[in-house]
């Protein structure tokens, strides 16, 4: 195993965050406040409570991981584009680094980058609302589990994507949207059918569901589903890798 | 003594159809300095990519330093160093950084000491702190040189190294590829430069169209294939070549000053001393004689032009057929 290789890029990585701390860090956890301020005190002090929590509360989650998963996507699908970009990935490629120490490092640092965004969020959601994590060990394994598989599902659309356009596709036209229907600000139990049958092809619903649990208790879905649909996804993602590594596709010729 | 690189009936086929290396064999010998020259297009790059595990082959076998550079890459790689044609460079980053980073990528321990001699013999010391955005074309092409360099490869590839350089770089580049062959190194470099191989090189490998057209020790090379050059330097210019001398490879210059005389120097006949009497009998005088070999330009382009013309009458007799 070539450590020093993984630490390598890792900590390549890590120092961009450093250099972009106003884009990487300060910039989601002031829009997320945002939110917090205003369906979380303004709005949601008028709203009633949902499955016995208050609204405030019942967002955080959801805010939590809108963050994560688009953090994760945008801070692992630039950290490999970029090299391909600039020519740089020369280097990678000739190195004596395997395709699972390239994703250690790359998906490593970008997943690690999301946790501790979505920690921050959580720090500063309490200066807004109250909130309890009932299940603490869930809570941190569903925040790593989804950060590591959105990070590679992150790293594939980098290695996918030809232009800064495409960079950006999947995570405003396809993430955003999925997570703000896939109950971010709302439990699915109060859609009307078919739309409540409709979300559940929504693999972001499980991802929400799942942490809510974590912090609740009380879940759309139930908590095993949740947690077998990260998995899958992770496993999806995993393939997905180990088919670019085999084939070169879009990184070797 | 076994070559630290061997190349074997490797063949590149890119996913379009172009075939970009046909079957080449090549050896490169520990500690030497071996130039590959070609055209645009011949197969350069695609060689030393794959050699590097940037690009995939598509058949044959590659071993270096004794690895197979597919099954062991790991060992392969650790010993092979690629300073690339195209200035890539993480611009944001500091020199310092990045050639650390290029020492750790590559397995190697941190080791500020000799990082720190290597920043000093490229004269980077003083722009270690230094964004490389910052820094001039030439300080760039250094700075790929020391990320090269980072991990102690015992092979370095050259891919272009001083394309786009000054004079007074390009010179520098060339005492330190000397000083690093010196220290023990392999070097493999192309160029476009023939003065640079000339200049540098043990051993020259000709490539066209993907095909090894010939490798040779260079000076053997120049003296193999090099024609002479007599020039002849007239006190008063001539219209044309008399019609006496016609039937000799003689030209005329320009302005009329100097015939030039062409010849083998293999031929055991250089046709000098004929040429001198005829000329005596034409009552054609001269003020000055010298003589000059051919570069290796010359060479170089007399094979590729050889080798065109070849393919063009195979394909013209597989067209007639």
């Amino acid at each position: 195993m070539n450590w020093y290789g993984i630490r390598a890029i890792y900590k390549f990585e890590m120092a961009r965050t450093w250099r972009t701390l106003m884009q990487s860090i300060a910039s989601p956890v002031l829009s997320t406040s945002l939110y917090f301020i205003v369906f979380g005190a303004a709005i949601g002090s008028r709203m009633g409570d949902i499955d016995g929590i208050s609204y405030g509360a019942f967002i955080i989650p959801g805010l939590i991981m809108l963050s994560l998963l688009s953090e994760s996507i945008s801070n692992a699908s630039f950290g490999i584009f970029f090299p391909k970009f600039s020519g740089t990935i020369y280097e990678v490629l000739s190195a004596p680094v395997s395709t699972f120490e390239i994703v250690a490092g790359y998906v490593g640092a970008a997943a690690t980058k999301s946790m501790v965004l979505g920690c921050l969020i959580l720090i500063t959601a309490r200066f807004f609302v109250d909130y309890e994590i009932v299940h603490p060990f869930w809570m941190l394994a569903f925040l790593v589990l989804t950060a590591l598989t959105f990070s590679m599902f992150g790293f594939i659309i980098g290695v996918w994507a030809d232009d800064f356009q495409k960079l950006q596709v999947i995570p405003l036209m396809v993430i955003t949207p999925l997570t703000f229907l896939g109950g971010a600000f709302y439990s699915i139990d109060m859609l009307p059918e078919p739309w409540r049958t409709v979300t559940l092809f929504n693999p972001v619903v499980y991802l929400i569901s799942g942490f809510r649990w974590a912090f609740y208790g009380v879940a759309d879905v139930n908590v095993g589903i949740s947690l077998g649909m990260t998995l899958l996804f992770l496993l999806l993602c995993m393939t997905g890798i180990w088919w670019i590594f085999r084939t070169g596709y879009r990184i070797k010729t | 003594m076994e070559p630290i690189i061997s190349v074997k009936g490797l063949g590149k086929t890119y996913a379009g159809g172009f075939t970009a290396l046909k079957n080449v064999d090549l050896e490169i010998r520990r500690g030497e300095i071996f130039a590959l020259l070609g055209p645009n297009g011949a197969g350069k790059t695609t060689l030393i990519s794959i050699v590097c595990g940037i690009v995939n082959p598509s058949g044959g076998s590659i071993h270096a330093a004794g690895h197979d550079i597919l099954r062991d890459f790991r060992q392969a790689r650790s010993e092979i160093g690629l300073v690339p044609q195209e200035l890539a460079t993480d611009s944001f980053e500091s020199v310092w950084a990045t050639v650390n980073f290029s020492r750790g990528l590559f397995g190697k321990a941190p080791n500020p000491a000799y990082i720190e001699k290597l920043l000093r013999q490229l004269s980077l010391w003083e722009k270690k702190d230094s964004k490389i955005m910052a820094l001039s074309g030439g300080m760039k092409r250094r700075v790929m040189i020391a990320k090269a360099l980072s991990h102690e490869p015992s092979i370095l590839f050259l891919d272009e190294p001083t394309a786009g350089v000054d004079v007074e770089l390009r010179q520098d580049m060339w005492e330190m590829v000397r000083g690093l062959r010196e220290s023990g190194v392999t070097i493999i470099l192309t160029t476009h430069y023939i003065e640079e191989a000339e200049e540098m090189a043990d051993r020259v490998g000709v490539i066209n169209r993907g095909e090894l057209v010939l490798v040779e020790d260079k000076n053997t090379l120049m003296q193999k294939m090099g024609e002479k050059e007599l020039s002849l330097h007239l006190p008063e210019p001539l219209p044309g070549v008399p019609e006496t001398l016609a039937d000799l490879p003689l030209t005329l210059s320009d302005d009329g000053s100097q015939l030039v005389y062409r010849f083998d120097i293999k031929s055991s006949d250089t046709g000098i001393a004929e040429l001198l009497r005829r000329l005596n009998e034409a009552s054609i005088d001269f003020r000055d004689l010298h003589t000059r070999e051919s570069s290796l330009e010359e060479i170089f382009v007399g094979l590729v032009r050889g080798a065109r013309s070849e393919s063009e009458e195979q394909l013209t007799k597989e067209a007639q057929e």
